[in-house]
């Protein structure tokens, strides 16, 4: 409800408004009091009297609710309120030193100091993003002579890390495929879900993992991906599954191939821990590569914030391998057309790290070996942690799957009531799937966590 | 690991001539290629021209007087203190809290209300783009019947933003084809035929293409109709300090409508005014009733950024609250922002007067009337191709003139090149 104001003189007393105003504030609504001027576009009616202007300040947005915590990065939050000092954050999987903080690489400071002593500028990239860094990525994922990208048969294109990445991409199969299904683990990662939900791309899952071995039900998953409809896309961790850290044998993988290209699907590959699940970039790259020398088309997400440390700079790719380079150059037009009204093109800074780290010989070196100390630190906590459950559980229970997990996560077959005793008694951080991070756990903690799985795996139903 | 590699070798060689393999067709057989964008193809086409005497007035980004890219003292400053003391870790959803918080000063007010009442649903967001992209997201989420009003013209990018947010767009009158100037009249005539509450995007200052700003008078009367209206004032603020060179006049139009108690959303860039184009930085704003409101609202703004890209880039955020967060920064900024904008004005100067000292016929006080990094010069699509083809001069097909690719040692060439192709007209 709005009425004019308008008064008769110019300008209408100051005192004499502020009086009316005091007189009509009425809980939300504020009254707006404006001196009209004679106006030329506008014709005032009323003369010798004054009337008020009444704002309701009803939002448009009155019925918007608190949304749900993010399960993943809601997890952090819940853990910096915590004052205990046993308090263990094992929720998002960041690595962290064995003293538990945040380790940025040796070699992303020395190709931030070069950036910064090269004085280069801060222009837009192109839509498809850096140029070097597109080439390096492709290179690293699929091998440098790899022929695909002899024949310029791959599309890249940077991406926001693996989340953007695999947002452009399921915007594309929306797109190009509508109706197509994408098939997703079980479990898999959180926000794959709402990437595909929010691209409206229907998604159904396959079985991964089985509760009973605490390791792949492989038979599950071969079953499912076969019964999906011809031409489904197959979204596969191409190394250490998040959440589970269980990946398929070589063999597995090579029937995993078979079914899929029996079924005509298409695999679709996130890359998120590539040297991180063994410390060897090409052997974590080697399923991706399987399913590349077989001549199929692919799509891979890539992102380097695990691996390079580089989370906050969200850097990663999207990778459509086609089976002609006319394909290629297509896909990649039609990719960058969904990312320009999302952000226009991505940010310079992770790129240029990225491009100067893998593009040059021996900060690529150093970083192959920064890698494997981060993935060693990783393998011997797992020991060590399997090590103390041993020792300390005495109802038999078999903790290898901790060895046999790979990567930064561990599935600990924790049900959701153990969770909650794991951090409302234990003060441990996790989620609720019953994944930990071992990126967050360090040597002088294993005991103490140890305690706290068998007290809730044993004591919690 | 050499067992591994070796069984998957093996593999290959037995499956390379497997079943099912889709050598020869493709998948991607109905893509077709996606037209070159209109803005961003003009630096591609610039770029690949081996002509001397080429001159890049097609992408606003600011160029120096020797038409460089320019990269602010405040931010290389800002750059040498942040090296080597971030930790890299993933910002909150929301984005940097510190670099949000000077943010909304900038547009709001250094000692709004507003923020101290913390009624201001905020998240970091990618760049303007970013922050568009977001409150078309939230739009079609929570106010799925409502449509959006564009100008004619706008800025291209606009219509795909909402397009692909699926929130259908309507237009109303901006530019004045005759005048070059602001259609206020028929402007008005839209705002009230336009259904009650209807969703507006408005340019608050150095509109792009146009170049040309409403006078506060006119925001008053805009804003007034608004609230007769109810509508609902969503700001694309990409120039914020670049119009005028003075930030807070430049964002009088909001300011202007926060007075009279409109509970706007805003999306701010600092590509231009900070320099920090690739870098990504901005911010969306919402608004709210009451901060318990702020807080559900900024809820689910992060709830559509989770699966787009999880969380926004941190370095540019960094160098932003260092430069605004230290006073000898900022008073720095300040100066670099003016010395930006004062040069664009220049030039505009410098090309009327070339214009008219050649003895064109046409009338160009639509040059030094527009505000801004462009100049809505008038000239037709295929006056433009003109200047391409025969003259190397780059620039988008509806006649916007960057002011920012504009030098002393351009401007002879580009008025004569103009005077060429409209002198027949």
């Amino acid at each position: 409800m709005v009425i004019s104001l308008a008064s008769a003189s110019p300008s209408a007393s100051p005192a004499m408004l502020e009086n009316l105003k005091a007189q009509m504030k009425l809980g939300s609504s504020h009254v707006m009091f404006r001196k009209e001027k004679a106006n030329p576009f506008i014709k005032t009616q009323s003369s010798g009297r004054i009337t008020m202007a009444l704002a309701v300040n009803v939002s448009r947005f009155e019925g918007v609710t608190m949304a749900p915590p993010d399960p993943i990065l809601g997890v952090s939050e819940a853990f910096k309120a915590d004052t205990n000092d046993m308090k263990l954050n094992l929720g998002v999987g960041a690595y962290r030193t064995e003293e538990l903080q945040p380790y940025v690489l040796n070699v992303v400071k020395k190709a931030e100091n070069r950036m910064l002593e090269r004085r280069e500028n801060k222009e837009y990239l192109p839509i498809e993003g850096l140029a070097a860094f597109n080439k390096v990525t492709a290179e690293l994922l699929f091998g440098a002579d790899n022929p695909i990208i002899q024949q310029g048969r791959v599309a890249t294109v940077q991406g926001l890390s693996g989340t953007g990445s695999l947002r452009l991409a399921a915007v594309f199969i929306e797109r190009y495929f509508p109706g197509a299904k994408v098939l997703i683990s079980s479990p898999t990662w959180g926000n794959h879900k709402n990437i595909f939900n929010d691209s409206r791309v229907p998604w159904s899952e396959y079985r991964y993992y089985d509760p009973k071995t605490v390791g792949l039900d492989f038979d599950g998953l071969i079953s499912d991906i076969k019964a999906a409809p011809e031409g489904s896309f197959v979204l596969l961790h191409g190394c250490a599954h998040n959440p589970t850290g269980i990946d398929p044998t070589p063999e597995q993988w090579e029937k995993i191939a078979d079914i899929i290209q029996e079924r005509n699907h298409i695999p679709f590959f996130d890359v998120a821990y590539q040297g991180f699940a063994s410390g060897s970039l090409d052997a974590d790259a080697s399923s991706v590569r399987l399913f590349a020398a077989r001549g199929l088309e692919i799509l891979v997400a890539q992102s380097y914030s695990k691996n390079l440390g580089l989370y906050a700079e969200r850097i990663g790719a999207i990778n459509v391998v086609c089976s002609t380079s006319d394909a290629a150059a297509r896909v990649k037009s039609q990719l960058k057309r969904i990312a320009r009204p999302m952000y226009s093109n991505p940010p310079i800074h992770g790129a240029r790290i990225v491009a100067n780290v893998v593009g040059d010989p021996a900060l690529f070196n150093e970083w192959k070996e920064e890698m494997e100390l981060m993935a060693g630190r990783i393998k011997n906590v797992r020991q060590k942690l399997f090590d103390s459950l041993s020792a300390k559980d005495k109802s038999g229970k078999d903790w290898s799957f901790i060895l046999k997990q790979i990567g930064m996560f561990s599935f600990t077959g924790l049900n959701k009531t153990q969770t909650d005793n794991m951090t409302d008694k234990w003060h441990v951080y996790m989620t609720k799937d019953g994944r930990i991070s071992l990126a967050g756990l360090s040597l002088a903690k294993c005991e103490y966590l140890a305690d706290a799985i068998i007290d809730s795996f044993h004591n919690v139903s | 690991m050499a067992s591994k590699t070796a069984a998957i070798c093996r593999g290959i060689s037995r499956r390379s001539s497997g079943f099912g393999v889709r050598s020869m067709s493709s998948w991607w057989r109905n893509v077709e290629p996606a037209p070159k964008d209109p803005i961003l193809g003009v630096t591609e086409a610039f770029l690949a021209d081996p002509s001397p005497n080429k001159v890049n007035v097609g992408v606003g980004a600011y160029r120096d007087d020797n038409g460089k890219p320019v990269v602010l003292e405040c931010v290389r400053e800002a750059e040498r203190r942040i090296i080597g003391n971030q930790n890299m870790e993933y910002l909150p959803m929301g984005g940097s809290v510190k670099m949000v918080e000077e943010t909304l000063k900038l547009a709001y007010g250094e000692n709004s209300d507003l923020i101290k009442e913390k009624r201001i649903a905020a998240v970091q967001a990618l760049s303007g783009t970013g922050a568009c992209r977001l409150f078309a997201d939230f739009q079609k989420r929570f106010r799925p019947d409502s449509q959006i009003y564009i100008p004619v013209p706008t800025w291209a990018n606009h219509h795909n933003i909402w397009r692909d947010a699926q929130v259908p767009q309507r237009t109303f009158h901006y530019y004045h084809p005759v005048s070059k100037g602001l259609d206020f009249a028929s402007l008005m005539d839209d705002i009230k035929n336009a259904p009650n509450g209807s969703f507006f995007l408005l340019h608050a200052c150095a509109h792009n293409p146009t170049g040309v700003d409403p006078t506060e008078e006119q925001w008053r009367e805009i804003s007034y109709q608004f609230k007769v209206k109810d509508h609902f004032a969503f700001f694309d603020m990409a120039y914020q300090g670049f119009a005028s060179g003075d930030p807070e006049r430049d964002a009088k139009s909001i300011r202007i409508f926060l007075e009279d108690g409109h509970l706007i959303g805003c999306a701010q860039s600092y590509a231009k005014n900070m320099g920090l184009y690739g870098q990504r930085v901005g911010c969306l704003s919402v608004l709210c009733e009451d901060e318990k409101q702020a807080v559900a609202v900024k809820s689910q703004l992060q709830q559509i950024a989770r699966p787009m890209y999880s969380n926004p880039p941190s370095h540019g955020a960094l160098i932003i609250s260092t430069i605004l967060s230290d006073p000898d920064l900022k008073n720095l900024w300040l100066k670099e922002v003016k010395v930006m904008a004062d040069r664009i004005i220049g030039m505009r100067t410098a090309l009327q007067e070339n214009l008219e000292r050649l003895g064109s016929s046409l009338s160009w006080e639509h040059i030094t009337n527009q505000i801004g990094m462009f100049c809505y010069s008038g000239l037709t699509p295929e006056q433009v191709d003109r200047l391409t083809n025969e003259f190397h001069i780059y620039l988008t097909r509806n006649g916007r003139i960057s002011m920012a690719g504009v030098t002393t040692g351009n401007v002879g060439y580009l008025a004569n090149a103009i005077h060429e192709v409209t002198k027949s007209a």
